[in-house]
């Protein structure tokens, strides 16, 4: 294997070890089946969920030699566990559920994202992983059973006694640290997924011509721009003439 | 394009060290005058429109970190500065406890990739601040002096604003400006009720075309990320790239310059360099040398260049290269308008950074009363409905209950609800950016570190560096000022209010990125390295081309006037070599 080739097969393997359910083999069917459940917007991984390519030079954003060897190290280690795993993508869900505008956290592969960012930021992983342990730990005092095994209203249960730190009894504020934390990972990575940036309406990020804000929005906001400056202002058909002061 | 020469027997009329601003401003204009230029370069090759480089138009999702910072890009994956506070193997120190941040930028361009393009002219009180208020020293030049050459770069470069005919704020020749997005007529009306002038930015981007090799802007406000069309100015792009068509320049990348040479008359004779590709050193002859590797790293050049003729450095008979650095001040602040929430989403994106903002305007106040500081600072300003990345939707439990109605709603929380709520919020927050000018100071400087060297053995810059009561004062009064507007707009500020114990915000020295003064230009050989066309005292065929040359940064940025400088020098180098004084 050349080493385009081995990477492919490591991140195929810490997609599968982590969430494709069977067949945890780095072979070509694994790998292809990954990026089949991507392409259907199944989203199984940070990698196909992302459009980053470690095929391509600079990975496909612009990285430089020392910046794909970082990226493919943290790729070819794997952080949580199976269990840790299902258990992040139902505190995910829980967090950021799908509704009439959008799909849900791990619909936009969340799971991934944390798997990746607490590789990439290893102060995360104390506070992920021991919250975890703490959830575990509620779930079995409450209920004799891990939190991944609860019922729905079960982990609400516990959920409602952590999601609001100003209004935590005291023997809930390590909880609430944990799920704060998780809930920072969780928005985050949807809102900076594709479908999380469909979901908040950011247009941008494209070739266009800035001409002001819509004229409806000035009137509904009771602003106008400054008649001194209105001629001065860039004429969008004049951008490509040579600018001349003589 | 480029090229490593492993061994350098062709001796040149000129080697630049350093392709930022000064470096790639003197590579344009000396190989125009048809002089043969080894331009130097520490870190690789650069072009935003290389594929595989470029980070333009990115989604967050293009990167497995969402855009956040690592070691390798401190401002972001897709921040185009190949560098940061730190550099693996190449350290540096701080004494007596102060505190001092470099940011180092090793690509073509240098820091220039990534900069934040507001292109300021220093005006006329700028250059002689010691007659306003006593303190520092006045430039050995005047506003006049340098204004043929701002002329000069606004229309080669290009830089978009509005003639106001400010006292100090001098006018130049403008593109037109962009419209204000919505939240700067919200900071328009707030700055106004207040008497704070609020003006069209001054940016070096390309709102009109300057000629037919660069784009114009296409308003994806992403400046930082360094233009594939070029439509904003660095250097690599708008300086060096054109320079290299003449065929009078010969640039060396991954040349990590160790010292300049000199001969038995103690003038200089070129530099000698590690390749980082060999790790082998290299020699490349010049009969002039020009130093453009920013104000610190210029400085490490000088003091590393001992020789009999120069014990304690070269061009440093007058002890002051390294004296004097001294950075712009920074402080902060931000707050969410509920005006600004539950918006209609539109593209918003505009031009890299602020449409508007506000330039010094207590001139007058300062000398009238005791205000505890003397110098000025503008004020930028940030906010709209950008791309998400990395940090966004963080903290909802600190603002969700801000500007809530219901008063049985909680912070925090999960589900739809929350959902809904980091919709609401979005593009209600505004940001300052306070940016002021400081008293440079002899008793801050850089020096050479006694015990210390970095992997190329090269020895590193040990720095020391306190600010004073002028600069505390004029970040109390920057906060102060802050939470007025923010009140005028009936924002909430987010976060505490910045008190003494934090130096009411004021950034640590070197953050603004700003440094500037190593190498600081006057006529008294005995207090100044260079005089005023940047070429040393000691040594008639070195300048310094960088920031090092300052007398006092004013709070406009340094790059326009970087720019304008090395053109002057270059000018001068020019004229003096045909006159044969050189």
């Amino acid at each position: 294997m050349d080493r385009r080739e081995t990477i492919k097969a490591l991140m195929a393997g810490s997609v599968a070890s982590s969430f494709v359910i069977t067949s945890c083999g780095p072979d070509e069917s694994t790998m292809k089946n990954a990026k089949v459940g991507t392409e259907n917007g199944e989203g199984f991984s940070t990698i196909e969920t992302g459009a980053f390519d470690l095929d391509k030079e600079g990975h496909g954003y612009g990285r430089t030699p020392e910046e794909e060897a970082y990226d493919v190290k943290l790729l070819s280690d794997t952080f949580f566990n199976e269990h840790e795993m299902a258990t992040i993508a139902i505190l995910a869900d829980i967090i950021i559920p799908a509704d009439d505008v959008s799909g849900s956290a791990t619909d936009a592969g969340v799971p991934e994202f944390i798997e990746f960012i607490v590789k990439d930021m290893p102060y995360h992983q104390i506070p992920v992983r021991g919250g975890l342990m703490w959830l575990d730990h509620e779930s079995n005092k409450r209920f004799n059973k891990v939190f991944k095994d609860l019922s729905d209203q079960q982990r609400i249960d516990i959920v409602d006694d952590i999601a609001y730190p100003k209004d935590v009894k005291p023997e809930f504020t390590q909880g609430t640290k944990f799920f704060s934390h998780i809930r920072n990972l969780v928005a985050t990575g949807f809102f900076s997924s594709k479908m999380g940036i469909e979901d908040i309406g950011y247009v941008g990020n494209t070739p266009n011509v800035w001409d002001g804000v819509p004229e409806d929005v000035l009137k509904k906001h009771n602003k106008s721009y400054d008649e001194k400056y209105m001629d001065q202002y860039i004429k969008p058909d004049q951008r490509n003439e040579i600018a001349s002061w003589d | 394009m480029s090229f490593q020469i492993k061994e350098q027997s062709k001796k040149y009329d000129v080697c630049i060290v350093g392709s930022g601003a000064g470096g790639g401003m003197a590579a344009k204009i000396l190989s125009e005058a048809g002089l043969k230029i080894a331009l130097l370069e520490a870190g690789p090759d650069f072009d935003p429109a290389n594929p595989d480089q470029m980070t333009q138009l990115k989604w967050s999702y293009e990167s497995p970190r969402r855009g956040a910072s690592t070691k390798y890009r401190n401002f972001g994956d897709f921040d185009m500065a190949y560098g940061g506070w730190q550099l693996e193997g190449e350290p540096y120190t701080t004494k007596d406890g102060t505190k001092f941040n470099w940011f180092r930028s090793r690509m073509l361009g240098g820091r220039t990739n990534h900069w934040g393009r507001i292109s300021l002219r220093f005006g006329e009180l700028d250059f002689k601040r010691k007659d306003f208020d006593g303190k520092g020293d006045n430039w050995p030049i005047s506003y006049n002096d340098i204004a043929p050459y701002y002329d000069r770069v606004d229309k080669l470069i290009g830089v978009f604003g509005t003639k106001e005919g400010i006292f100090n704020e001098p006018d130049g020749y403008f593109l037109p400006p962009p419209k204000p997005r919505l939240h700067e007529l919200y900071l328009k009306d707030a700055t106004g009720k207040s008497k704070i002038p609020m003006i069209p930015s001054r940016l070096s981007i390309l709102t009109q075309k300057v000629n037919d090799k660069r784009g114009a802007c296409f308003f994806c406000s992403q400046c930082n990320r360094s233009c594939s069309v070029y439509g904003d100015f660095s250097s690599s792009s708008v300086l060096v790239k054109p320079s290299l068509e003449s065929n009078n320049v010969d640039l060396y990348v991954n040349a990590m310059v160790r010292e300049v040479l000199t001969d038995n008359n103690g003038l200089a004779t070129g530099v000698s360099y590690i390749d980082k590709t060999d790790l082998q050193e290299y020699q490349v002859k010049a009969k002039v040398v020009v130093l453009a590797a920013s104000a610190a790293s210029s400085a490490r050049i000088l003091l590393n260049s001992k020789s009999a003729s120069h014990p304690n450095g070269l061009a440093n008979s007058s002890d002051h290269v390294g004296h004097y650095i001294h950075d712009s001040t920074g402080a902060g602040r931000s707050a969410i308008v509920p005006a600004l929430m539950d918006r209609k989403r539109y593209n918003e994106d505009g031009v890299g950074g602020m449409h508007m903002y506000t330039p010094w305007w207590l001139n007058d106040e300062v000398k009238k009363k005791d205000m505890g500081f003397t110098r000025g600072y503008h004020i930028e300003y940030w906010g709209g409905m950008g791309m998400p990345s990395y940090g966004f939707g963080f903290g909802v439990e600190n603002y969700n209950t801000m500007a809530s109605d219901d008063s049985s709603k909680k912070a925090g929380g999960y589900g739809a609800g929350l959902k809904e709520d980091i919709r609401r919020y979005y593009g209600a927050t505004v940001g300052f950016a306070g940016r002021g000018e400081s008293v440079p100071q002899w008793s801050n400087y850089c020096e050479i570190d006694s015990d210390v060297v970095d992997k190329y053995g090269i020895p590193v810059l040990k720095f020391h560096y306190k600010w004073t009561d002028d600069e505390v004062n004029q970040a109390k009064h920057m906060a102060d000022t802050f939470d007025e507007i923010i009140h005028n707009m009936g924002g909430i500020p987010t976060g505490p209010k910045p008190g003494p114990e934090s130096n009411y915000g004021l950034k640590a020295p070197g953050e603004i990125i700003h440094e500037v003064g190593t190498t600081r230009m006057g006529n008294d050989k005995n207090t100044s390295v260079v005089n005023k066309y940047n070429q040393a005292h000691d040594v008639k065929n070195l300048f310094v081309m960088d920031g090092g040359p300052f007398v006092s940064q004013a709070d406009k940025n340094p790059t326009w006037t970087i720019l304008a400088l090395a053109w002057r020098a270059s000018d001068y180098l020019v004229d003096e070599l045909k006159k044969m004084n050189i």
